[in-house]
């Protein structure tokens, strides 16, 4: 199962430049978290804090008592190898062919003999679907497989987090749509705690359990889907609706005139609701997701707490699904 | 401006005692250091003979006119065989190991960087400083040592082909004057330079591939830099080494 990310009160500047203040979330075990924002809002910088490349100036990020900000490099070093991370473009090693970049954590981490490495490199391989592609060198090959490749390598530890810092970008929708599922059947697969970095409005909208939203500088909320789904926050409703219309702007953000000048030219649209999408399920023949039983006692217990919208889309949800969702769910959670 | 020029400098040491420190971690990368190994020496040996054989032959030249106006002609030999193995070769190893070893060490370095590679591995848990400068670095001071024997060996020879056949010496006077003026300490401290020199540069090289700034234009600068630094710290440590050294060893001729 899947390792809890803590994070508390986490600050990042570059300079005088400030990326984000006081962001505080709690990545359930097991479970698939996404972070959305608008391009520039620091979103891999947030990546990269979690794993300890970049330092924050205050807060702390806790794995298994590990943290990975202050901790000693030995320590961080150590925690490091629970995860796996997905870079943007891949950051293949560009001198080795795939299967060696693949193969590069193994050699690196354990002594398995050449055979066995040979063995679960392919089987990762073939999980990608770049079979036949792996006497190729990173120059040779498309930007998707890269990718691909990436998430290959970053699998091939077995890891307990998985991080993927935007696994559509550069992709076509239908490779979009198959990484979506892939992501999911990963997290039945591995039972690992995952975080996707994306922008992309159907993977946010099919892949996780929980989201959370960083912009100007906040975060603007993290909770389970249907909380951010369902806000009527406007920076939420402008993001999730693909709109010139609200507080987001080219830049950054947009000054109080032309927001001013924009509620008056267009008296606020009718805000359809949104209808929620159902969550993606793993791929037939693929054991039920554990993080399923877990977040729904999760999230049934704080469900007081959530604003009624989300509330009564959690309900529904679950109403709708508890058919389906408790025949497997002994095993499962026998095993959670 | 001066607390960004130390804290450039007090990096670089803090990368020095960090490569120093993760020479003794297990497991050493024998592969990567033998590859380097290779590759450092294949771009620096044809240039280092090259250079040394005219380089030779105008300190011999220089000195031989010299000693010739001051009738101490049979010193010739002594004279210019001191200067090439203290003075000449481990300038020119220098030159060559921060020119054309450290350039490349600092442009692989760098490329990697931006490409992010280098996060990959630290994301890991695969430390860069022990994967890939420790090799770098120790394939530097080796090749160092290397080369500087065998630019001492063939600015030695072109010395004395250019005294004994262009200037007319007699090669009896030459020999005889090396080993009145010559000792074993010289080539010592030569070869200590030499090691001194390939760990600076290395240490340089490494610094600035792994810190450029700003893309591909970064990786540029880093190198042209690397070169130029690694060219002014050689030359004062090289000043420090030689005052140090005319000191506390004894000469032989005195």
């Amino acid at each position: 199962m899947g390792i809890e990310v803590v994070v508390e009160g986490l600050t990042k500047s570059f300079g005088k430049q400030s990326i984000w203040r006081d962001v505080s979330l709690t990545l359930p075990a097991g479970e698939v978290s996404v972070m959305l924002g608008p391009s520039g809002t620091g979103k891999t910088v947030f990546l990269k804090s979690l794993i300890g490349l970049l330092k924050p100036e205050q807060g702390r990020v806790l794995i298994n008592g590990v943290d990975m900000v202050n901790s000693p490099e030995r320590d961080i070093y150590e925690t490091r190898k629970l995860f796996g991370l997905m870079f943007q473009d891949g950051a293949l090693f560009g001198s080795m062919s795939l299967f060696d970049n693949i193969a590069f954590p193994l050699r690196e981490h354990t002594r398995k003999k050449e055979s066995e490495i040979r063995r679960i490199v392919m089987e990762r391989i073939e999980v990608v679907g770049l079979l036949g592609a792996e006497g190729k060198l990173p120059g040779e090959i498309s930007g998707g497989m890269r990718k691909r490749a990436g998430l290959a390598r970053a699998l091939v530890l077995d890891p307990q987090i998985i991080l993927c810092d935007e696994p559509d970008s550069g992709l076509d929708p239908v490779r979009t749509a198959y990484i979506s599922q892939l992501l999911i059947d990963l997290n039945a697969q591995l039972d690992a705690t995952m975080l996707i970095v994306t922008h992309n409005l159907d993977i946010a909208a099919t892949v996780p359990d929980n989201m959370g939203m960083l912009f100007l500088r906040e975060l603007v909320t993290f909770g389970p889907r249907e909380v951010l789904l369902t806000s009527d926050e406007p920076v939420v409703a402008q993001f999730l609706g693909g709109r010139r219309e609200g507080p987001i702007g080219m830049s950054e953000e947009k000054d109080a005139a032309t927001l001013a000048a924009e509620a008056d030219t267009a008296p606020a649209a009718p805000a359809a609701p949104r209808a929620i999408v159902p969550q993606l399920e793993p791929s037939p023949g693929l054991p039920p997701r554990q993080a399923v039983a877990r977040r729904r006692k999760r999230v049934m217990g704080m469900i007081d707490t959530l604003p009624p919208a989300a509330r009564s889309a959690i309900r529904e949800t679950y109403a709708k699904s508890s058919e389906a969702a408790t025949l497997p769910m002994p095993a499962a959670g026998s095993g959670a | 401006m001066i607390t960004g020029a130390l804290r450039q400098t007090g990096r670089l040491f803090a990368l020095a005692a960090e490569v120093t420190r993760a020479v003794f971690r297990r497991p050493f990368q024998f592969r990567e250091f033998v590859e380097q190994f290779w590759f450092v020496a294949s771009v620096t040996i044809l240039p280092a003979a090259l250079v040394s054989i005219p380089f030779g032959a105008v300190i011999a030249l220089q000195v031989g006119s010299l000693t010739e106006q001051l009738g101490a002609q049979s010193f010739t030999g002594g004279a210019s065989v001191l200067a090439v193995v203290q003075q000449a070769s481990p300038l020119i190893v220098a030159l060559l190991i921060a020119g054309a070893g450290g350039s490349a060490i600092c442009a692989d370095l760098g490329s990697r960087k931006i490409r992010e590679e280098l996060d990959a591995m630290e994301v890991m848990g695969v430390s860069p400083v022990q994967r890939l400068v420790v090799p770098r670095v120790l394939a530097a001071m080796g090749v160092a040592v290397l080369l500087n024997g065998l630019v001492s060996v063939v600015g030695i020879l072109g010395g004395y082909f250019f005294n004994v056949i262009m200037q007319g010496g007699t090669p009896g006077a030459y020999l005889s004057s090396f080993s009145a003026l010559a000792q074993l300490p010289d080539l010592y401290v030569s070869e200590l330079k030499a090691l001194v020199f390939g760990f600076i540069a290395g240490i340089v090289a490494a610094y600035r591939g792994l810190n450029p700034r700003g893309g591909p234009k970064g990786v540029g600068d880093a190198v042209n830099q690397s070169v130029v630094i690694t060219f002014l710290l050689l030359f004062f440590v090289n000043m420090v080494m030689t005052a140090v050294y005319l000191q506390i060893v004894p000469p032989k001729g005195g």
